[in-house]
């Protein structure tokens, strides 16, 4: 493998990676708000008990995210660094609006919240976790526009002198057409991501023996939320799939032909159901396809004419001058298909789950927390294959039209010292993912007490003391089966 | 003044507060460990960075996205020739935040103390290559034409370099004892008060050296070093908790101010041919865009300044074990 290879490969595995606790931690952090609303709007204790259960799976699923997010940042110019000369100016100037403007929210107001429990007002302490909420949603939608400028390059002009890229309209950059459609969905992936978690851990502790009875009531209600998130997010993902699917016929016709399998213009297209494709993937052996329906998804009529790949090739060459301009169709393909299977079967699983709730006895099927499980998963499976559709769809472009990814790398960097960082980021993420996995693993086991209720029911998770908490400090001794309770911090982080 | 120069100072100012903030608190991260005896004392030490660390850190985000936007050429030709030294740093800061976060979540003994040394060992090594880094940079390196790196491994580990490094190093666990002393009480504050004066002596030396050499190659940078030195020397005598802070904030805070000044109007000399230094008018962004960073540095920067600080206000107590 060569520079360009090792370095897109440290791309997608650290991007992917750091977007699998993203879309949680947004999604997550609006529902977390959500709860503690509902707290202080009704007083239910429950509400308490699920704002602090599922807030601490948040802090936990928010620490990675936001150290894997220093990687994005500094490796544009470590491993692309032709590329970050090219863009700067583009590229930069959301980078750096989005650390003043959402990350410094995020992380200030989400301390203040851990700690600030027995310190500040009710009312001001969920408006820290509601900035939380708001800021991850900014953060997301100003690092789209940068994603969306290079599937779709708008509001700039190169620079004659030099030939790079300048920033001449920034508001085009901001509502860029594909900005605001990858925006809605991924607004809506975050929140199927975030009550998908809910939903699975709710039903998994419903399903399962060990939960007391005081706990399962706040379950009930957590499945119901989670599943309701679910499902409202999941025909938000649709909404905005179809006409993303639109406007990518219009803007990046050559994915949609990849995503496809369709190697020949067709009109109208059928949609396939299963394409086998020659080993270079550079043409079709067999498929099934559903008549006209591809037709209708990308351009909104059952004629209408979807472009293929061959056609696409020639008119790049003609346009760009000569070169393969095709993307990893087999990859493009059934990234695309795993995407929609995952995400779907997530909302086909909600609704069961709905359903089951009126039928308890069924609930109680050895099946049913193992499938609870496997909930969570499903979303963070799609998530990640929805970004290897769209960022390997675009190539060869890193910019789409204007900078090609092999001329990005950086001159000056040797094949060794990517291949280093590569397996170094590697490691060090494969042995975090096996902390967090076992630390969520713990943390979703127990419901905490609140008030006194003895909702918790069991053990095994006794935290240590923090800051705060009253001057005696006697606290330490007088809840040592759980440390949560109404005065004293979220979780004691220390 | 000019839009470039403008941004030439905010981004030594994002730097600056990075280091001032996060500097105390990778002070913190490394003397916890030296300082507490046990797994509660060292969890009551951490405790004191608890709410703030996080958002000390996204200063870096804010300093490395500003250089970005405003010197692309800056910004791809320091993290492209830094590598492998920023692959330790990246490394370093991911093991130290999930350690910290992470530290509290299982109640057991020995993953507290692998905590604790994943907390130490990350807090140290950030300072120290961050030091190497800029101080190099602004020293000069050999660039070329495109503003590439032409030089070997070697030459990033300059003396001038090394000396910044473990000087940045040494001023942030003084800062860190100094940030303990004033948000501790009775046993371990004693204990933080003996590591301030035994940290004293070698940051006196290694950080009037390393000013010392900055002042010999820039004048203006030397004028800032008396102060930083001034700064430091409150921060070591002064009794005053509070006072001896400030001390010890002007003495980071101004020895970074100082390294940036010390290249003006250079970013990165070039050591090969002074025509291929990266310059604040050769390298920086159009002015389009940095106007548009202008109007969000102005609305944010002092929103933020007041949030953080607020913050800072709400857990302004003294911890107690």
């Amino acid at each position: 493998m060569d520079v360009v290879d090792l370095a897109r490969w440290q791309f997608g595995i650290t991007t992917i990676y750091h977007f699998l606790f993203v879309p949680l931690s947004i999604g997550l952090s609006a529902i977390v708000a959500g709860l503690q609303t509902a707290w202080l709007v009704t007083k239910a204790e429950r509400y308490l008990a699920l704002t602090k259960f599922f807030g601490k799976v948040l802090i936990i699923n928010f620490a990675v995210g936001i150290v894997t997010g220093l990687v994005q940042e500094f490796q544009f110019g470590m491993n692309w660094s032709a590329y970050s000369r090219f863009v700067g100016d583009v590229f930069g100037v959301p980078l750096a609006i989005e650390g003043l403007l959402a990350f410094f929210l995020e992380s200030t107001f989400l301390g203040l919240w851990i700690f600030g429990w027995d310190r500040l007002p009710k009312w001001l302490h969920l408006v820290c976790i509601w900035l939380v909420a708001i800021g991850t949603q900014i953060s997301a939608y100003v690092i789209l526009t940068v994603n969306a400028w290079m599937q779709h390059p708008v509001g700039y002009r190169i620079n004659p002198g030099n030939g790079r890229v300048e920033l001449t309209d920034f508001g085009a950059m901001l509502t860029n057409p594909t900005a605001i459609e990858a925006g809605l969905h991924t607004a809506a992936a975050c929140f199927l991501t975030g009550g998908a978690l809910v939903a699975g851990v709710a039903f998994w502790q419903l399903a399962r023996p060990g939960t007391p009875d005081v706990a399962r009531i706040a379950f009930r209600t957590a499945a119901k939320v989670g599943s309701a998130v679910v499902l409202v997010a999941a025909l938000g993902v649709v909404i905005s799939g179809d006409s993303m699917m639109k406007l990518m016929t219009r803007l990046q016709p050559m994915k949609v032909a990849a995503a496809e399998g369709l190697f020949n213009t067709e009109q109208p297209a059928g949609f396939s159901l299963l394409t086998i494709g020659t080993a270079d993937g550079r043409s079709e052996l067999w498929s099934i396809k559903l008549p006209e329906l591809l037709s209708f998804l990308a351009t909104g009529k059952f004629t209408g004419k979807v472009e293929g790949i061959n056609q696409l090739q020639q008119q790049y060459v003609a346009t760009f001058g000569p070169g393969d301009y095709i993307p990893n169709v087999p990859v493009a393909y059934w990234s695309f298909r795993l995407m929609i299977g995952a995400g779907m079967l997530a909302a086909f699983l909600a609704l069961v789950g709905l359903l089951l709730l009126r039928r308890p006895a069924l609930l109680r099927h050895r099946w049913v927390p193992w499938i609870a499980l496997a909930v969570p998963f499903l979303p963070l499976l799609a998530n990640s294959a929805g970004w290897l559709f769209t960022e390997g769809g675009r190539q060869p472009w890193i910019a789409y039209g204007l900078f090609k990814t092999v001329d990005g790398v950086s001159p000056g960097t040797s094949a060794l010292d990517v291949a280093i960082s590569l397996g170094v980021f590697t490691l060090l993420y494969g042995g975090l993912a096996v902390l967090e996995f076992g630390l969520l693993r713990r943390a979703v086991r127990v419901l905490p007490s609140v008030g006194g209720s003895g909702a918790a029911g069991g053990g095994g998770d006794g935290d240590g003391r923090g800051e705060g908490g009253p001057p005696d400090g006697g606290a330490a001794g007088r809840d040592p089966v759980d440390g949560d309770d109404l005065e004293r911090p979220l979780t004691f982080t220390y | 003044m000019e839009l470039p120069t403008l941004w030439f100072g905010l981004i030594a100012f994002f730097w600056t507060t990075y280091f001032v903030l996060e500097g105390f608190d990778f002070g913190v991260g490394v003397l916890a460990r030296l300082l507490g005896r046990d797994e509660k004392e060292r969890g009551t030490l951490l405790s004191t960075i608890g709410p703030f660390w996080d958002g000390n850190e996204v200063w870096l985000v804010v300093a490395g996205g500003a250089m970005f936007a405003a010197f692309p050429g800056w910004y791809a030709s320091l993290t492209s020739t830094y590598y492998l030294p920023l692959v330790l740093i990246l490394v370093a800061l991911i093991v130290r935040g999930v350690a910290l976060e992470f530290r509290g979540k299982r109640d057991d003994a020995r993953w507290r103390r692998r905590c604790d040394l994943a907390v130490a060992v990350g807090s140290a090594i950030p300072p120290l290559a961050w030091g190497i880094a800029l101080s190099g940079a602004a020293r000069g390196l050999p660039l070329d034409d495109r503003g590439e790196y032409a030089g070997g491994f070697g030459e990033l580990l300059h003396p001038y370099a090394l000396l910044g490094g473990i000087a940045l190093l040494a001023l942030c666990l003084l800062h860190g004892a100094v940030f303990l002393r004033l948000r501790t009480t009775g046993e371990l504050r004693a204990r933080a008060g003996r590591m301030v004066r035994l940290l004293g002596a070698p940051t006196a030396v290694l950080g009037a050296g390393f000013l010392v050499w900055t002042g010999v190659q820039d004048r203006s940078a030397g004028l800032i070093g008396l102060v930083a030195a001034a700064g430091l020397a409150v921060g070591l005598l002064v009794r005053r908790d509070g006072w001896a802070f400030v001390g010890s904030t002007l003495a980071v805070g101004l020895t970074v101010v100082a390294i940036f000044v010390s290249a003006f109007p250079a970013l990165i000399p070039s050591t090969l041919d002074r025509a291929y230094d990266l310059t604040v008018t050769g390298a920086a962004s159009p002015a389009y865009g940095l106007r548009i960073l202008t109007w969000a540095a102005a609305c944010f920067v002092p929103l933020v300044l007041a949030y953080q600080g607020w913050s800072y206000w709400v857990f302004r107590k003294r911890v107690v074990g």
